[in-house]
């Protein structure tokens, strides 16, 4: 045990390339963690596992940058806002919302919505045509609204698989030298001589009329689904994996240092304790030691988990049961060397208080150490929580790079080829822990010099 | 290298004190089970009881009919309940000491009762069969990979560590610090991703479909170990060679080492002969802490990949809250880890001087 002062710590750090190698990673992540917080509405990580929420979002879609890497363009889910144009003749008004779409991919999409919330008073027409790059208007829907005396707020959903629209394109039939044995989406984007991709323009005009009043549209939006979205793509449940794998970061910054500052400063407060004291107080503090060691952690987590709780924050608790085991026997070993120095019989010898002794002359020269340690067991904590959220143990209101991959694992994703689900969650975990890992061992080197070979 | 007469006293001593806190950590470990899951045993045993009388009463149509107000006849049931659980102890709660000290005689002796959901394979409900038709299979998965890990770790740290700051020692040191960063679990899906998917070559469960008594079935067995086994060691030996690596960098700094380097012993002999006899000790002491350590972590690995051990078991146990199975399980994966630890112990004695002569 050397004493090395903060400033030759500093200085050789960062002279070690693996250390600030370690440094760069973690502000990023940190960063990152920043953004997250400050950007994305903590309420779209709340309904992490709200179903409701993610309706409508693709189900199981590539990330979107796929399509740069591969020739063939996949569909790209798009959400698409309508602009609104306003009429008023002979006493019918109309309101005419057009969502224009450029769609240049390689397949058809895979279905659509309109969603819409309006406000109105008897009854209301509404109509729903297309126009293709090529001109050809398809009439897609008539319907109207249902029938209300009073000013009624209406939420309406029209989708591409409603079975009118699959009549009203046999209308078309003629035109098309395909059978129309195909879906919706695939007849009203296809070419006319072969049922292959129309590329283009494309202009989805939804049409209100009414009778005296106009209809009033408080939100209106089109979902032309498609199989990729986003920038890490979506899960089975249509969530979007950027929102989950960017909230991960910073819950799992938190608990990897939560737990290891906790357990380092109760393994280094126990085992300089342990060890200042000596004798019949040092054996029971060891042997106690010598229990928990021998604890096997991982039954003893899940066990914790399923019978106590699984909040994340006992769930930290947890873990610094079992880990504060190894930090106290190595501070112990130190306390035992740096008692026996002069300095400390002297402060004893004038009859400082133990305690004093403890804080003022002994920890302090255990702190680089101590810094290390934190370091080393951070990795260590994020994979446990992970492991254990893999296991489906995790807290559900805090979802985790873990539990990520427990869904994953829950709806095969590995038999489906979803790789974008389960590739990288687990790097994410990886360069979490080589961060610490690089900064720790950096820290190591320098505080035991023995190592430094 | 020992000395038999300061052997049997240092080390006796250390073996008592070892030997008895491990009993110590066995009974902690069992006592804290019980009361993590008493509770709910508790109810979910009392809740078995008023199933089964209820059971037998309405069977039994003579006893029905005896009655005509459903209110007596309630009661009737309830009095016949309270009976049976005064019989069975149940009245008195889990904590109180007779039924406390009785379980723990129970489990002690291995005798773990009937689990609630799960049985074994061949269709016992006995938690001790259960367990003991599960636990070769995670022996055999784990120790093969131990095995293996260890021969690659220690030839690989024993090259790198004859040429350190070589291009093979860098890469070693890297790939350990990396490979440990990743979960095993996490790369055992990528793996059933790759090679049982995209190209299928191994099988994506682990579980043989074969029957145990069919003649293929070990052969099976092995083909289904394959992808896990090739997992846990892709994982487990670059730490394995950078520990060894860093013994024998010590070793060969050593005093005699260098006295065998001036006398002209060839450099290679030294290291594959004479520096790794004497990395031996605390490399086998490793070896043992880390078979205990990989049991802990089978039930994730063992979950991911389905393999049909203890970890599985475990796993499965807990998802049907199958309480005498999770008692039973978390005892055996206790002694199983003390056992090892125990002789990682013993070695470390035998081994290390300072240990058997202190007093």
């Amino acid at each position: 045990m050397s004493s090395v002062s903060t400033q030759e710590i500093k200085k050789e750090f960062l002279k070690s390339k693996l250390g600030l190698t370690g440094i760069f990673i973690l502000s990023g992540l940190i960063l990152v963690s920043i953004i997250t917080i400050s950007v994305i509405p903590a309420s779209t990580f709340q309904e992490w596992n709200n179903p409701e929420k993610w309706i409508s979002y693709p189900k199981t879609s590539v990330p979107s940058w796929v399509n740069f890497l591969s020739s063939d363009k996949i569909p790209e889910h798009k959400i698409i806002n309508a602009e609104i144009f306003q009429s008023q003749e002979n006493g019918i008004s109309l309101i005419s919302q057009q969502f224009g779409v450029s769609f240049e991919y390689d397949d058809f999409p895979s279905d659509f919505i309109f969603e819409m919330k309006t406000k109105y008073t008897d009854s209301h027409l509404v109509q729903i045509k297309v126009i293709r790059p090529d001109g050809i208007t398809l009439e897609l829907l008539s319907t109207s609204l249902p029938y209300s005396d009073k000013e009624t707020v209406h939420n309406q959903r029209y989708f591409s698989t409603d079975s009118m629209i699959k009549k009203n394109l046999n209308a078309y039939r003629d035109k098309f030298d395909f059978d129309f044995t195909v879906g919706t989406t695939e007849i009203i984007f296809s070419e006319l001589y072969k049922n292959k991709i129309q590329k283009g323009n494309y202009i989805f005009i939804v049409d209100s009329y009414g009778i005296e009043k106009p209809v009033e549209i408080l939100e209106s939006k089109m979902i032309l689904g498609g199989k990729a979205y986003g920038l890490m793509g979506t899960d089975e449940l249509r969530r979007d994996l950027a929102i989950g794998l960017l909230w991960g970061t910073p819950l799992a910054l938190f608990i990897g240092i939560s737990v290891s500052i906790g357990s380092v400063v109760v393994g280094l407060i126990y085992g300089v304790y342990s060890g200042y004291k000596g004798k019949k107080t040092d054996e029971a503090m060891m042997r106690f030691n010598d229990v928990i060691y021998a604890l096997p952690a991982l039954p003893f987590l899940i066990i914790l988990a399923v019978t106590i709780s699984n909040s994340i924050f006992l769930m930290i608790g947890f873990l610094m049961i079992f880990s504060w085991v190894g930090i106290a026997k190595v501070s112990r070993s130190m306390s035992l060397q740096i008692k026996t120095r002069q300095y400390v019989e002297a402060a004893k010898i004038m009859g400082q208080k133990d305690s004093k002794i403890i804080f003022r002359h002994i920890l302090p020269q255990l702190l680089p150490y101590a810094f290390a340690s934190i370091a080393i067991s951070v990795p260590a904590a994020i994979t446990t929580e992970a492991g254990l959220s893999f296991l489906g143990l995790g807290d559900p209101s805090f979802p985790t790079w873990g539990q990520i991959l427990h869904d994953a694992n829950t709806y095969g994703a590995a038999a489906q080829g979803f790789w974008w689900w389960i590739v990288p969650p687990g790097i994410l975990i990886a360069i979490t822990g080589l961060a610490f890992v690089f900064i720790g061992n950096a820290l190591d080197a320098i505080v035991n010099p023995k190592l430094k070979r | 290298m020992v000395n038999n007469g300061n052997f049997s006293v240092g080390l006796k001593r250390y073996l008592v004190t070892r030997g008895i806190t491990m009993f110590g950590v066995l009974m902690i470990t069992l006592l804290l089970t019980i009361s993590l899951v008493g509770s709910n045993m508790d109810t979910i045993l009392k809740q078995g009881v008023i199933y089964q009388v209820r059971a037998e009463i309405t069977e039994n149509t003579s006893i029905v009919q005896g009655f005509n107000d459903p209110d007596e006849f309630e009661k009737f049931v309830q009095q016949k309940i309270d009976e049976r659980i005064e019989t069975l102890g149940l009245d008195t709660p889990w904590y109180s000491p007779q039924r406390l000290g009785y379980t723990m005689y129970k489990i002690l002796i291995l005798d773990f009762g009937n689990a609630t959901f799960l049985t074994s394979d061949s269709g016992s409900s006995n938690v001790g069969e259960i367990i003991f038709e599960k636990m070769p299979k995670t022996v055999l998965l784990f120790t093969t990979a131990t095995i293996i890990i260890s021969i690659i770790g220690i030839l690989l740290g024993a090259a790198s560590s004859n040429k350190i700051g070589s291009k093979l020692d860098r890469i070693t040191s890297t790939f350990a610090v990396i490979s440990s960063s990743f979960p095993v679990w996490w790369i055992g899906m990528l793996m059933i991703f790759v090679f049982a998917f995209v190209y299928q070559i191994f099988p994506a469960r682990a579980t043989p479909t074969i029957e145990p008594d069919d003649p293929g079935y070990i052969a099976a067995l092995l083909y289904h170990m394959a992808l896990p086994v090739i997992t846990i060691v892709l994982i487990g030996f670059g730490a394995w060679a950078y520990l060894v690596r860093n013994f024998m960098v010590g070793i060969m700094q050593e005093d005699f080492i260098t006295a065998k380097k001036t006398i002209g012993i060839g450099k290679k002999k030294i290291v594959y002969s004479h520096a790794l006899r004497n990395a031996a000790p605390p490399i086998v002491t490793i070896l043992a802490l880390s078979l205990s350590g990989s049991l802990g972590g089978a039930i994730i690995t063992e979950a991911v990949f389905d393999w049909p051990g203890m970890g599985r078991l475990y796993f499965e146990a807990i998802s049907v809250m199958d309480l005498p199975v999770i008692i039973g399980s978390t005892y055996i994966l206790t002694v199983l880890f003390l056992v090892s630890i125990f002789i990682a112990d013993l070695l470390y004695g035998y081994f290390d001087p300072r240990v058997r002569t202190s007093n």
